[in-house]
């Protein structure tokens, strides 16, 4: 029954992923049911287009840039200040703001630091200003504000992954050896703890870099459009109503499936190179700017906690807005008018959404479990390639495969309905549940088991009774972000769905394209917390269930 | 006398719980040992020396290194170094970067290669630079774990029941060695045990907890 | 044994249409029980609303309405698309799209639509079919392969506060900018209204707008350029010197109230006086069209080739045909959309409720908005689109 597991997990993620990029490979050539016959005319158009340049260095920097900050900020602040109380107090901050979906937390931000937006609106009103500055701060040519809220809303889920994963370091006896020889807080830690450290989160960040290069909400909200990002512009050939765009689309999504194989390759070098730069720092026993990277870790957290913090009270704010003009910091008045119009929908939906995430949560974590377990007792390890495979769909741009995939479902007699959209969601949801368990899950003391088996407990009941309930907190994180994945799920919803399965995340997108920002605020704040419920369980659980045993908490 | 590590009216405790008081003092080129049993307080008496005392815990008292008061300096200006029972090699670096990574700043590189290779070759583990630490068996991790910390040139030692883990035979050797090589770097020593020959090879005064 | 012949000579006869809409009371009692996934824009709250509530009409006939919210029309297109690729030719999932244009005229062209079915709605008897554009779609005949619900033109929203004269020809709106630098901007082509933008000022600047209603030619660079030399022009003063764009209508909108601009395009003559009501604009914000005219056109509905509830469909685009729900679409505070309907062709009490609407400060009478023109050939909207983009969409 466990045997087996592994293979038919890898088949669940796999398959759906190269069955459609089949999809979408083959009309980028002219094949298909809309092809002419093998031709590159879609290739060359897409190499025609004039803000391809533009477009791809935008994907690459924001991406890769925005993967970086995140990284770096994430490792500043667990090294600087982990074990301490304004730790307690930004993983306080940060840890809901992995709940808060991508298109709200970027709208959020847009409306902050927009010219007519909230910090404008302090010198508007001190200085008098009648109108808004003409700046273009947001969506700027560059970039840089897409790069920055990408950070903002990727630094929480990287240091809660971080934080899952330092609970298998020996970072306590490790810093205590680090300092005793000499080296700082920061320094230390970034020589003795992050390395292991970087190896258990790696596929994660490998995902955020993913995502960055290719997502199309934020990039849609903070980026240019003068030319946009390639995934942007990929999106726009796909929903342009001449259908034959949909195979220069798929040409399109091919360049940009290049692109991130590049981008991985590239990150992958610079792996190296900064493993072997940090050898040469280690060996010349040199040591950092401790209070510099100290505040700087601090301050950036702060800040981008704030930044998100601040957006969504601005979304808050307008779900009970009546009229709210520049330079008005708050509006003219409140008015209950917009919830009584959206919020029983919401209420309703928001039900059909945790429904839709428990489901394929629970099926994820099943296999997941099943698969570790396998893994342990027949040694049946996910070798490195496998692996890979396993992460697929997190490392494949959504975009490239998911329209085959509807195509490939169709023609199997599977039309869009709520299962399939169930079991699209384990494709998505399944991978980030195997990244956050898998660490702990291995890194379990294997003793304890064999300890177990000497008093008569059988594999089964060691399993149940000890290494899951020792787990508890990581498993209940897993959940939780397995759920806030669910909850977060736009295209595979719409595309598997056939629009008729309605979440919080398709009400909240199609409303963003609209730009009524009072509705924004309701659907967001109900998608916010609808993801958010999850995380303070597993937050909670864990703390209440273990609260006598100190080997059992985390940090 | 000013020299050597002194613990002055020093008193620890855990929320209302006390968990114990000492004073005592350490000349350098000696050893003093702590004894006593499980939850005694010994490791958390050690942290409080390092400056890495866990929250929730409370000290009171002083600890002067040579006359200088530690009272607020960070773990890593007191130059005090440590042994635990497990040798804490750092798992992504090899033999030889361990050794370096407490080597004091400055010197040139090459300079800094030599005392790493003499520091091998000192220990009988020539040759053994580039080798993964996990490799390496447990004498041989724990030789190049004291090795480690004597690179730094610590002022003091702190001994974490480093002997525990060890066989036999492996035991009394690096008891040896520990305890002669503090002897020639002329430091203070402090050992925390519940071994009592741990305590009767280092020969110096033995305080009970 | 004759059920696949049946089937197949259906299959062989596409316009013949099954259900038929001649016979309705079968329709109607096909329809009951029904559930029809009606794929509508989901990004304006109004009309949002507007749905849910001819979803408690139909369900008065048995019939269940799905609002399926799309950020984009295409995407039912695809969806469509991808359901005849993948062989299924029945139980499909659109029952009902809300469209015009473009995506009527590929939808058509490829065969992906039920009908002909428009002209045998009960209702039709009211639609005004000789005197507002509902028979054709952007030029193409719709031939009954859609059903209009709604008419729209394209108005100018200013705040009255700031711009007290607005400029009501392309030359006076490019003096305006000029001097005001900054202050206007229009949804980024090829957004649908962004486009309509570009196909206005075409209109405006070109010799004869008869041209348009051809498909686009070989004449084309010569017809476009004085579009072009004004958008050279006026691209350096507009919001942000032309460096980004709102992505939709009504985040321009948004832009007005905010205080970013001061002149928005909108396609729907109520849009500012519900924008108003919702606190979406300023109550200073007013309603104007072009000394020369402005573009019109209908909203239609339309059903797929292979939908599930086709019977049910047809009789959700009755009852938008109904005077009840064409008078509901059009106050001010529900949609602010103008009927299809033909005023002489109602009951004097239907007819008298029309009159005696109160259309709302921010809104045109029917006389200040003047007769509407004809949308050009689909593939002008396309090719100037296409053109800005090269031109401005990718500025380095």
């Amino acid at each position: 029954m466990l045997r087996p597991l592994p293979l038919a997990t890898a088949a669940i993620l796999s398959g759906p992923v190269l069955l459609g990029l089949l999809g979408t490979v083959l009309p980028a050539v002219g094949l298909g049911p809309l092809g002419t016959g093998l031709t590159l005319d879609p290739v060359r158009e897409v190499l025609a287009w004039p803000g391809l340049p533009q477009a791809m260095a935008l994907s690459l920097t924001s991406g890769l840039l925005s993967t970086l900050g995140a990284l770096a900020v994430a490792m500043l602040i667990l090294a600087g200040w982990h074990g301490t109380r304004a730790f307690t107090l930004l993983e306080r901050l940060l840890s809901p703001l992995l709940a808060v979906p991508h298109a709200a937390a970027a709208l959020g931000l847009a409306f902050l630091i927009a010219p007519s937006g909230w910090i404008a609106r302090l010198p508007a009103l001190a200085l008098g200003w009648d109108v808004p500055p003409d700046l273009l701060i947001v969506q700027d040519r560059l970039g840089l504000a897409l790069t920055a809220g990408l950070i903002a809303k990727e630094l929480p889920f990287l240091l809660l992954m971080m934080l899952a994963a330092l609970g298998q370091t020996d970072q306590r006896r490790r810093m205590a050896v680090a300092r005793s020889l000499g080296q700082g807080r920061v320094a230390g830690w970034v020589k003795t703890v992050f390395p292991s450290l970087y190896a258990q989160v790696r596929l994660p960040v490998l995902v955020v870099l993913v995502y960055a290069m290719t997502n199309v909400d934020v990039a849609l909200i903070l980026g240019p459009n003068t030319p946009p990002t390639l995934s942007v512009q990929v999106t726009r050939w796909m929903t342009d109503p001449d259908l034959g765009q949909r195979a220069v689309a798929a040409a399109g999504a091919v360049v940009q499936l290049g692109l991130v194989l590049a981008a991985l390759l590239a990150w992958q070098m610079g792996e190296r190179l900064t493993a072997r730069l940090g050898r040469a720092w280690v060996w010349s026993g040199r040591g950092l700017a401790e209070r510099a990277a100290r505040a700087a870790g601090l301050a950036l957290g702060v800040l981008s906690a704030l930044s998100i913090l601040l957006g969504i009270a601005a979304l808050a704010l307008w779900s009970v807005a009546a009229g709210w003009r520049f330079p008005d910091l708050v509006p003219e008045a409140l008015s209950a008018r917009n919830w009584m119009r959206f919020g029983p929908e919401m209420l309703e939906v928001a039900g059909d959404t945790l429904a839709l995430a428990a489901v394929s949560t629970a099926v994820s974590l099943l296999l997941v479990i099943g698969c570790l377990e396998a893994e342990h007792r027949f040694g049946l390890t996910v070798g490195q390639r496998a692996l890979w495979l396993l992460y697929l769909p997190l490392l494949i741009p959504q975009v490239a495969f998911l329209p085959g995939l509807v195509a490939a479902a169709g023609s199997v007699g599977l039309g869009p309905s709520w299962p399939l959209v169930a079991l699209g969601h384990v494709v998505f949801v399944l991978p980030y549940v195997f990244l956050s368990l898998s660490g702990p899950f291995r890194a379990w003391d294997g003793r304890l088991a064999r300890v177990a088996a000497g008093l008569g407990a059988r594999p089964d009941a060691v399993l149940w009774r000890l290494r899951l309930p020792m787990l508890l907190a990581p498993v209940l994180t897993a959940v939780a972000v397995g759920m806030a994945v669910s909850v977060g799920q736009y295209l595979p919803t719409l595309l598997l769905g056939g629009g008729r399965v309605s979440t919080l995340a398709t009400e909240a997108v199609a409303l963003a394209a609209g730009g009524n920002r009072r509705a924004i605020g309701i659907w967001g704040l109900g998608q916010t917390l609808a993801a958010f419920l999850p995380f303070a369980l597993a937050l909670l659980v864990p703390a209440l269930v273990w609260r006598d045993r100190r080997g059992l908490r985390h940090g | 006398m000013a020299e050597g590590l002194r613990l002055e009216g020093v008193r620890l405790s855990q929320g209302e719980r006390s968990l114990l008081e000492i004073d005592a003092c350490v000349p350098p080129g000696t050893v003093t040992t702590l004894m006593g049993p499980s939850g005694s307080g010994k490791s958390t008496l050690l942290s409080f020396v390092m400056g890495d005392l866990a929250p929730g815990f409370r000290a009171e008292g002083r600890v002067t290194l040579d006359g200088r008061d530690l009272t607020g300096l960070a773990p890593e200006a007191r130059h005090i170094g440590i042994l635990y029972q497990d040798p804490l090699l750092f798992p992504h670096l090899d033999v030889a970067a361990n050794l370096a990574f407490g080597l004091p700043r400055g010197g040139r590189r090459a300079a800094r290669r030599a005392a790493v290779e003499a520091a091998l070759s000192e220990v009988a583990l020539e040759g053994y630079g580039p080798r993964d630490p996990a490799t390496l068996s447990g004498g041989q991790a724990a030789r190049v774990a004291l090795m480690r910390v004597l690179l730094s040139a610590p002022r003091a030692l702190l001994l974490d029941e480093p002997f525990s883990k060890l066989d036999a035979e492996l035991r009394a050797q690096m008891r040896e060695l520990v305890f002669d090589r503090a002897r020639v770097a002329a430091i203070p020593v402090l050992l925390v045990t519940h071994d009592a020959a741990d305590a009767e090879a280092a020969g110096g005064p033995v305080i009970r907890l | 044994m004759r059920l696949p012949l049946i089937a197949a000579l259906a299959l062989a006869t596409p316009a013949f249409a099954e259900p038929d809409p001649t016979d309705w009371d079968a329709v109607l009692a096909e329809a009951e029980g029904q559930t029809v996934y009606w794929h509508a824009w989901g990004g304006s709250t109004t009309t949002n609303d507007f749905i849910a509530w001819i979803g408690e009409q139909v369900a008065e006939q048995g019939v269940t309405l799905e609002h399926v919210k799309l950020a984009d029309t295409a995407d039912a297109v695809s969806l469509v698309l991808s359901e005849r690729q993948a062989g299924k030719t029945e139980g499909g999932s659109v029952d009902l799209i809300w469209i015009n244009g473009a995506n009527f005229a590929s939808m058509k062209e490829q065969g992906l639509l039920f009908g002909p079915f428009a002209e045998a709605l009960p209702n039709w008897r009211f639609v005004d079919a000789g005197g507002k554009t509902v028979t054709t779609d952007f030029t193409i005949p719709t031939e009954g392969y859609e059903s209009p619900w709604a008419m729209a033109q394209v108005v100018f929203i200013h705040d009255s506060e700031r711009v007290a004269e607005p400029p009501a020809t392309a030359e006076a709106l490019l003096d305006w900018a000029q001097a005001n630098p900054g202050r206007f901007t229009f949804p980024q082509p090829p957004d649908f209204l962004g486009t309509t933008f570009l196909k206005q000022m075409l209109i405006e600047l070109v010799e004869d707008p008869a041209v348009l209603q051809q498909p686009v030619g070989d004449d084309y660079a010569e017809i476009a350029a004085p579009l072009w030399a004004f958008m050279d022009d006026l691209t350096p003063v507009l919001w942000r010197e032309g460096r980004a764009y709102p992505q939709t209508g009504p985040r321009q909108l948004q832009l007005m109230n905010d205080g970013e601009v001061d002149i928005a395009i909108s396609f729907s003559p109520g849009e500012a006086t519900a924008a108003i009501a919702n606190y979406e604009l300023p109550a200073t914000a007013r309603t104007y069209v072009l000394e020369a005219g402005t573009l019109g056109n209908a909203s239609f509905v339309a059903i797929p080739f292979n939908a599930n509830a086709k019977a049910g469909a047809m009789v959700v685009a009755d009852t938008l045909l109904s005077p009840e729900a064409q008078l509901r679409a059009q106050m001010p505070d529900v949609l602010g959309y103008g009927t299809v309907l033909d005023m002489d062709a109602l009951s004097e009490a239907d007819r008298a409720a029309f009159d005696a609407l109160d259309l709302g400060v921010a809104t045109l009478s029917p006389e200040e908005l003047g007769q509407a023109l004809p949308e050009p050939h689909p593939s002008w909207a396309e090719r100037l689109a296409a053109d800005w983009v090269a031109r401005y969409g990718v500025a380095n």
